[in-house]
């Protein structure tokens, strides 16, 4: 087998942070490659620290490596210090298992979790030597796919992706080894197996769509042949007690994001939020049994060290059971040393507080919160339905407990938002220091604020961003109504790199060109402050023709097609048009774990449900959705029991 | 109760940086169950003493650990750190193995302070074994090697002949030479890329190794855990048992 580490090894010595490069993770796999295999590198598009932990990345890792007929290592984008120095020897982007040079995989699989790393996708094919636009493929070129939330939109990159996959991939790889397994065997040439895979469930083949236009816009997104789907859904694993993955998480050897143990508790989030495409995109709710979260938390500290657990979820205090797992672990007699358990995603109430203090015994430094708006009449347009007396409460309780700086995330920028709204997030961090002050003298509250990207397959897919003028100026009067605010640190997001987020989040296949034109002019790191270029993407759409505006800030219409009107997040459209009319009517939309079904088509379209293991909402309220909470035990889960129809209406 | 354990470092993991270390050998001994001792107040970190710092890309034999463990009387009775080379060994990623362990008294001086010299071998490119003989007699019969180097951010000339106790080419390939040099570490140690560019900027390096740690104790040197070492048996600050 060959391997590029002798002549790696050498340039090792002259990179930042050499450890990325050398793999030795524990839970790492060596696999055997062979012609009876298919071999798979799975590729994440960012820097190792910030890839590895992908645990998306890690699950089908293991699924394919158990497969008698798979292999599969990862690879990570490198440096740019790298990257120089491989182009300037001639050594190719490499897997970090056995160093094997990339183009000598059958497959390059993407994990694409933001729109800033198109171009790094780019960047890695073509360091594989592999050409970046699909057209130019041989048959003995890998095939190039890609998987996770970008593609729910991934038109702007249809030049260079072969296949993209919709929704969970658990199941869904598997399918596409077999196909390619047999196609290997039969030594099919790329365009049948193209073809094959147009009639595996979720995997979307762009180059078997044609897009028309019509006067500059959009007008359709339509099959090639009769053969290929006109709609392709997204995949969704039914329960996921039967997916107790990953199984022996990777535990690198250099620091990473999130280096700890993460066990998912659950998949999907009904809540609700308009402005959150992983919400709506991952529905319906699906719980792992608190025994299996319990089994996998503690062989997981045992196997790995680790002293710290995250229990991962949109929203990990809706998790039924939250409670006893969370103390299950802390108390657990049979772990070495301390241990202590993370909970991303809290919801703003007390009794998320009361969670927290039981987790963090000890070191009580800082709480997160992201009541999202500064206004209940703007909290109600993006259905994140936390009144004012959840949020000080919350943080009346984290003070009297201990803690003494609290972080608040909002956006701005949301649809319909008056100055008085923006405000508002000003009035909510003053009254948060002040609840603060009655129990330290010097509490602190950060404030970190985002620009609103809208995203596809939410009900503000139709909404026109914010310009960047527009975020800097609301970003200035929360800096002037909080200049002289002692105990209040104001962060914000770029909010040029909000823009070419939105860009990119609802763009159409026009915008191939921009991102290799990027791309070619060194665009590479786009998530990083120190490489993000604002200015290389406004020349790249000028010098191609396309107007910023029409993409990303103007308002769009009901009967416009929208370049992802051929795929299916399983949301029915006319739920996701009423929902958008909800919301500028400022009407808010309840939990459906709780209440009657509003047939998204999550569960309906697949003729699956929820799964919960409580048919209650969890004590403490649902984030002061106006649901009466002491009546919570009575209003029993209701799932609708419609036939299954299809997707887009 | 201290344990002093002694470990290689080979291999590709010889990337990972010394902090890198640290935090894998926090997770190695909560695999291994070992009952480290944590200290007290607002953000309790595990009791462990590594010794000088190794440079990111080097390769070790002879790197040390102090670990302070809180065990029991009864289970301190019976504790045998013959045992922890092979448990501490699989708990390891590849390339890092635990070589001896002897308990060590509570108040001896840390590595840092005690560790005076290193031997190093360094494979040299460009350049065959009798011209580096001649760089290593010509640095030798120096009184002073005078080199810049930034520390804290701020360029700083150190003189490197006092430092420089032994020198020797013992071995030669096609294409370079193999040097031996032991090296002072007090009252700062010197980096082996140092040491070659103040010999001569042409010299390339290539695979450096650690082999030896050196202390003193009443004028001799010996290995800050060497089961044949002297063992001076009422110092309080190196009572150091064989495994």
């Amino acid at each position: 087998m060959s391997t590029v580490w002798p002549e790696l090894e050498p340039l090792l010595g002259r990179v930042q942070k050499p450890a990325r490069y050398i793999g030795c993770e524990d839970g790492a796999r060596i696999p055997e490659h062979g012609p009876g295999r298919v071999s798979w590198l799975l590729l994440y598009p960012d820097t190792y620290e910030v890839g590895l932990p992908n645990q998306g990345l890690q699950i089908l890792y293991e699924l394919l490596n158990e497969r008698p007929d798979a292999a599969a290592e990862r690879s990570y984008a490198p440096w740019t210090d790298l990257e120089e120095l491989l182009r300037e020897h001639g050594v190719p982007l490499f897997s970090l298992e056995t160093h094997r040079p990339a183009g000598e995989f059958d497959v390059l699989a993407f994990n694409l979790s933001a729109e800033l790393v198109y171009t790094n996708l780019l960047n890695c094919v073509d360091l594989a030597g592999v050409p970046v636009r699909s057209a130019d493929r041989g048959d003995h070129h890998p095939l190039v796919m890609a998987g996770g939330h970008c593609t729910y939109n991934p038109e702007p990159i249809a030049d260079f992706v072969d296949a993209v996959v919709l929704g969970d991939g658990e199941e869904v790889v598997g399918e596409i080894n077999d196909v390619l397994v047999a196609a290997k065997s039969e030594g099919a040439p790329r365009a049948e197996v193209l073809d094959r895979l147009t009639g595996v469930d979720g995997v979307y083949v762009p180059a078997r769509y044609e897009a028309t236009y019509e006067a500059g816009r959009l007008v359709a997104t339509a099959p090639v042949a009769a053969s290929v789907p006109d709609v392709v859904e997204k995949r969704t694993v039914a329960d996921l007690a039967d997916w107790p993955y990953p199984s022996t998480q990777l535990v690198p050897l250099t620091e990473v994001v999130h280096d700890r143990l993460n066990v998912e508790v659950f998949r999907g989030c009904t809540r609700g939020c308009r402005f959150c495409q992983a919400g709506m995109i991952t529905r319906p709710v699906r719980e792992r049994p608190a025994d299996q979260v319990r089994t996998m938390v503690q062989e997981g500290l045992r196997r790995t060290g680790y002293d710290e657990v995250a229990l991962t979820s949109l929203s990990t205090a809706d998790f039924s059971g939250i409670e006893s797992v969370v103390a299950d672990t802390v108390n657990d007699p049979t772990s070495c040393g301390q241990v202590s358990v993370s909970l991303p995603s809290l919801r703003v109430d007390a009794f998320t507080v009361g969670i927290a203090a039981e987790v963090q015994k000890a070191r009580r430094t800082g709480l997160t919160f992201a009541p999202e708006a500064g206004t209940w009449r703007m909290r109600q347009i993006i259905n994140k339905l936390i009144r004012e007396e959840d949020l000080y409460a919350a943080v009346e309780s984290a003070y009297s407990q201990g803690w003494r700086r609290m972080k608040l995330y909002f956006l701005i920028g949301l649809p319909s938002e008056t100055d008085e709204d923006t405000l508002g997030i000003a009035e909510l961090a003053r009254n948060c220091v002040a609840i603060g002050r009655r129990h330290h003298k010097a509490p602190s509250v950060t404030v970190s604020v985002g620009g609103f990207v809208p995203k596809a397959f939410t009900p503000f897919q139709w909404f026109g961003q914010n310009t960047v003028d527009e975020l800097l100026r609301k970003v200035h009067l929360l800096r002037d109504a909080l200049r002289h605010e002692r105990g209040v640190q104001l962060k914000w997001h770029d909010p040029r790199a909000s823009l070419i987020e939105g860009l990119m989040s609802r763009g159409d296949r026009r915008l191939g060109p921009v991102i290799e034109s990027v791309w070619r002019a060194g665009g590479t790191f786009q998530e990083w402050s120190e490489h993000f270029d604002d200015q290389r993407w406004l020349e790249a759409m000028a010098s191609h023709g396309l107007s910023v505006d029409e993409y990303v800030h103007r308002h769009r219409t009901e009967d416009e097609t929208l370049p992802w009107d051929h795929l299916s997040a399983g949301l029915h459209k006319d739920f996701l048009w009423q929902d958008w009319r909800d919301a500028l009517a400022e009407v808010g939309l309840e939990d459906c774990r709780w209440t009657p079904c509003y047939d998204c088509g999550a569960c309906t379209g697949y003729g699956i449900e929820h799964i919960v293991a409580s048919a209650t909402p969890p004590a403490g309220g649902s984030q002061g959705t106006g649901q009466d909470l002491a009546r919570g035990a009575e209003v029993p889960v209701v799932l609708s029991a419609r036939p299954p129809s299809v997707g887009v209406g | 109760m201290k344990v002093r354990l002694r470990f290689a470092k080979q291999g590709k993991v010889r990337f990972t940086s010394h902090r890198d270390v640290a935090r894998v050998w926090e997770r190695a001994l909560r695999r291994a169950e070992l009952p480290v001792a944590y200290t007290q107040g607002f953000t309790p970190r595990p009791r462990l003493h590594f010794g000088l710092a190794l440079p990111t890309g080097a390769e070790s034999l002879a790197e040390y650990l102090d670990v302070d463990l809180d065990l029991g009387d009864d289970a301190a009775d019976g504790f045998d750190p013959a045992t922890l080379p092979d448990r501490l060994t699989s708990c390891l990623p590849g390339g890092i193995t635990v070589v001896a362990a002897a308990i060590v008294d509570t108040g001896v001086m840390s590595l840092q302070q005690a560790v005076t010299s290193c031997t190093w071998h360094l494979e040299v490119g460009g350049t065959t074994g009798s011209q580096l003989a001649a760089v290593a007699a010509r640095a030798l019969a120096a009184d002073e090697i005078v080199i810049t180097r930034e520390r804290k951010s701020k360029q700083v000339t150190d003189d490197l002949r006092p430092y420089l106790l032994a020198l020797s080419v013992v071995g030669e390939s096609p294409d370079g030479a193999l040097l031996e040099a032991e090296v002072g570490t007090q009252p700062r140690s010197v980096r082996p890329s140092e040491l070659l560019a103040a010999l001569d900027p042409v010299l390339t390096e290539r695979r450096v190794t650690r082999i030896h740690q050196w202390m003193t104790l009443d004028g001799v040197r010996c290995e800050p855990l060497s089961p044949g070492g002297p063992v001076a048996s009422s110092s309080a600050h190196a009572e150091v048992r064989a495994s």
